[in-house]
């Protein structure tokens, strides 16, 4: 019996419903490995998945839930999809997230004498550009001395994080319950509830404002136009004039920026004090989700719903099934993996040999 | 005589286009055969075909009288075809070698080295195609690195050898050492299949040419029954006549002065070594010169992603030495690179925002922050139709454009600011005919409007063609300049290969 061929070639088109499909069989995918997973536990994964989605979506409290784990991730998402537009390999969103919470608690605790919205906005402004800050050291080692930004943005995730263990196991620790964490931050700085009896905080509505203002900056602004040339091909966008030392070092300090937006809003928003592990990964998870977005700010909001889904929903399935919430993140390392063997499939497309 | 490969009734279709339309071709034992055609004509995609790269829509092929399936360039090896690209696929890192026998299922699990290179070094002799066979790629000029594709496949004993545009990239006493290989290897009785648009040379080594046109094949013929005037012909369909420009007679004040200029290559050895010109405005200033001999260095420096080592470049009397491609361009300064799709454009961007790449920070494409596209995509449109762009649309990324489309693009972005002085560096290379004579008439254009521009080529016959003066390159080093129709080609190419001008009469 002869067995059918395959054929390997290079697309010269993408069509455009692949575009929008792909992601979602990369979900797919990941689901199915998943179950494999979760079928070696010698339990249902359709139970599991179904509880997932439950527990995420079908009760007024698990969205509600849902919608605050979503907002750091779309600030860490739309960090990291503008960083990686202009090929600045950001990894160091978590890192960015935690100089961003430092900064807003910094301002929180210091209880100033002002009218809230003044007080938000100002922990807003420190904390963005704390992150910002951050973010752009190592762009300015890439842009002008070529380090590399995988390494330099990664590392720099520990030193932020243990700069803030540091300072909350000794200056900052709670007089109180002598707890390695701040005290509260000022009631005039907390970010308004936007929905009763819920956690759901005016965060959301920094994420989706970032959001449209990171869309409208790549799609019709001048910077945006030198980001989206550097990240094509730098050398080339060297040549024809644009200044691409400074192209990176603005599109660093930005997506560092944001990415300390959602630390911002976990502290000013959400706990009201700084804790050790204030993220459980969102800067991470926001690698994925621009990779699952394809880097489109838009698609950004849809992915960070889905991880928000996932992470919510892992807790309530795991009360109920017995299954580790753990899943969930192996939901989202299948997922990363998925989604890069599906962009392959963006430039090669398989079809049977004659 | 049998037929080693015989191609009957080929189509191939890609989405929207027909790249191969019933095409029938045969390749015979001993024998050069050239595949003539622009570019665009369906040459490189029938011979992807052939040696398994893409699939065929409808058509048989046959090898040694035998009815074949390829479906992978492994399946060609097997049957004794091996193809040469114009891109070469070399590991840099690695030896020559270990290249050659990269992926032989020969090998084993212990590579035997010292038996490979026993073998490389008979058929290096052999065939003339000499490469220290230790040394690493990325250490080997163009040529050398050629020679490597030809004994890769030479050593998976290929006995149908296609060669896709292989001059394209080498000088030409490196062409002319390939040819010589090539009538070894005819010799031997293996067929070569010769992909190219350069009249020329198709003429000089071909037993038998195949025209392609439109992808159809328009005819056969050899250089026996035809000449180069009638070939140019049928390729392209109608009369063609090389541009040859007046002596320009507007010359005015001079608009560049290079002073003393010294720079070193990318190895760091001094490529230019203290070379002084002027260009006019008015006039065109050919450089001639085997590639290799301070171009590259001048066009870097010139263009702004170069800084000198030392001496000056004056534009309008203004030292401009050591400024960034930013101001090299708003001074005024057009620049048309060697390296087309590596330095100019972004290919993944839309033609659009090429076109503009170098002036969307002025009015009225922009204001402070915003970038005005409707203004954008107007000038892109009217430039696509005033420079014969041919695309469906101008948000097309500009990768998808034809090479003769893509350089036009290039040159109405320089074109259309005006510019003062223009480098144009390899403008014409790898483009078909009917560019070549547009991207050379609008370059007459400006030269007409006041323009000075410095043409750097390889193709001598362009520099004689165009240029008002010729400035001949070698070592990095002026040998010397000529007036249009001062010197006689075989006296510049004396000039060319390192005798001064001066000393032009006794050599003679």
């Amino acid at each position: 019996m002869k067995l059918p061929k395959f054929v390997v070639e290079k697309r010269s088109h993408l069509p455009v419903w692949l575009r929008v499909l792909l992601p979602v069989f990369a979900i797919l995918l990941s689901f199915i490995f998943t179950s494999i997973i979760i079928l070696f536990a010698k339990k249902n994964p359709i139970s599991a998945f179904y509880n997932i989605f439950y527990g995420a979506l079908g009760t007024r409290l698990g969205l509600m839930e849902t919608i605050v784990k979503t907002t750091p991730l779309i600030l860490t998402g739309v960090a990291v999809s503008l960083a990686f537009t202009g090929k600045f390999w950001n990894i160091g969103a978590e890192g960015q997230l935690y100089a961003g919470a430092f900064a807003a608690t910094w301002v929180g605790i210091m209880k100033l004498p002002l009218p809230s919205p003044l007080y938000i906005l100002l922990e807003i402004a420190v904390g963005f550009i704390a992150g910002a800050l951050w973010g752009v050291i190592p762009g300015v080692l890439k842009a002008k001395y070529k380090v590399d930004d995988v390494v330099t943005t990664l590392l720099m995730n520990s030193i932020m994080i243990y700069l803030v263990t540091a300072v909350l196991e000794g200056a900052w620790r709670d007089p109180v319950t002598s707890w390695p964490q701040s005290i509260m931050i000022a009631t005039n700085a907390e970010f308004p509830k936007l929905v009763a009896k819920s956690r759901v905080h005016f965060g959301i509505v920094v994420a989706l404002v970032a959001i449209v203002l990171v869309y409208i900056l790549l799609k019709y602004t001048k910077l945006g136009f030198e980001i989206r040339a550097t990240g094509s091909k730098s050398e080339a966008a060297h040549f024809l004039g644009i200044n691409t030392t400074k192209t990176i070092i603005l599109t660093a300090l930005i997506s560092g920026g944001l990415a300390a937006l959602a630390g911002v809003g976990e502290v000013a928003g959400l706990h009201y004090h700084l804790t050790e592990n204030i993220s459980p990964g969102y800067g991470y998870t926001g690698i994925i989700i621009a990779m699952l977005a394809g880097l489109n700010p838009i698609a950004v909001v849809l992915a960070s719903f889905f991880f928000g889904i996932i992470i919510t929903g892992a807790q309530y399935m795991s009360r109920i099934t017995g299954i580790t919430s753990f899943i969930a993140d192996v939901v989202q390392g299948v997922i990363l993996l998925t989604m890069l063997g599906m962009l392959l499939l963006q430039e090669y497309g398989i079809r049977r040999a004659k | 005589m049998e037929a080693v490969v015989s191609m009957r009734g080929i189509k191939k279709v890609f989405p929207g286009v027909i790249a191969n339309d019933n095409v029938n071709f045969d390749a015979y034992r001993g024998e050069i055969v050239a595949l003539l055609g622009e570019n665009g004509a369906g040459k490189t995609t029938l011979m992807k075909m052939l040696y398994g790269m893409y699939s065929k829509t409808e058509g048989d092929i046959f090898v040694r009288g035998r009815k074949v399936e390829i479906n992978s360039p492994k399946d060609a090896i097997d049957l004794g075809i091996g193809m040469i690209h114009q891109h070469f696929t070399l590991v840099n890192p690695f030896t020559v070698i270990e290249n050659i026998i990269l992926g032989m299922k020969e090998n084993g699990i212990m590579l035997k080295l010292d038996d490979a290179k026993r073998k490389i070094q008979d058929y290096m002799k052999r065939y003339q195609l000499y490469v220290d066979p230790d040394s690493k790629i990325f250490q080997l000029s163009v040529g050398e690195k050629q020679r490597v594709e030809i004994l890769k496949v030479l050593f998976r004993n290929a006995d149908v050898l296609i060669l896709d545009e292989a001059t394209a990239v080498l000088t030409p006493q490196e062409a002319e050492n390939l040819f010589k290989t090539l009538k070894i290897l005819k010799d031997e009785g293996k067929s070569i299949i010769f992909i190219s648009h350069k009249l020329y040379e198709v003429f000089e080594i071909s037993d038998r040419i195949v025209v392609l046109r439109n992808g159809k094949v328009i005819g056969e013929t050899s250089p026996t029954e035809t000449n180069i005037k009638e070939l140019a012909k049928m390729m392209v369909g109608k009369e063609v006549i090389d541009i040859v420009s007046e002596k320009s007679r507007k010359v005015g004040n001079t608009i560049i002065k290079v002073e003393d200029l010294f720079a070193t290559s990318k190895r760091g050895h001094m490529a230019i070594n203290g070379i002084s010109f002027e260009v006019k405005s008015g006039e065109i200033l050919g450089v001639a010169g085997v590639s290799g001999n301070g171009q590259k260095e001048l066009e870097d420096v010139i263009s702004g992603i170069k800084k000198p080592h030392s001496g000056a470049i004056y534009f309008n009397g203004q030292n401009i030495t050591g400024s960034s491609p930013k101001n090299i361009i708003d001074f005024g300064i057009g620049r048309i690179p060697e390296d087309r799709m590596e330095n100019g454009i972004i290919g993944e961007i839309p033609i659009y925002e090429n076109i503009v790449v170098e002036c969307y920070d002025s009015k009225p494409f922009c204001n402070a922050f915003f970038l005005n596209y409707r203004e954008i995509c107007k000038y892109a449109e009217n430039l696509t139709s005033e420079f014969d762009i041919r695309t469906p649309s101008v948000n097309f990324p500009l990768r998808t454009l034809s090479g003769g489309n893509i350089q036009k693009a290039i040159l109405a972005r320089v074109l259309s600011r005006e510019p003062r002085f223009i480098i144009a560096s390899q403008p014409t290379r790898g483009l078909d005919v009917g560019a070549t004579q547009y991207i050379h008439s609008k370059l007459i254009e400006a030269r007409e409007r006041g323009c000075g521009i410095l043409l750097i080529s390889e193709d001598l016959d362009e520099i004689l063609n165009l240029s008002d003066r010729i400035m001949v390159l070698y070592n990095g080093k002026v040998m010397g300049f000529a007036d249009k129709s001062e010197l006689s080609r075989e006296e510049i190419g004396l000039m060319m290969t390192g005798t001064k001008k001066e000393a032009l009469n006794e050599v003679a």
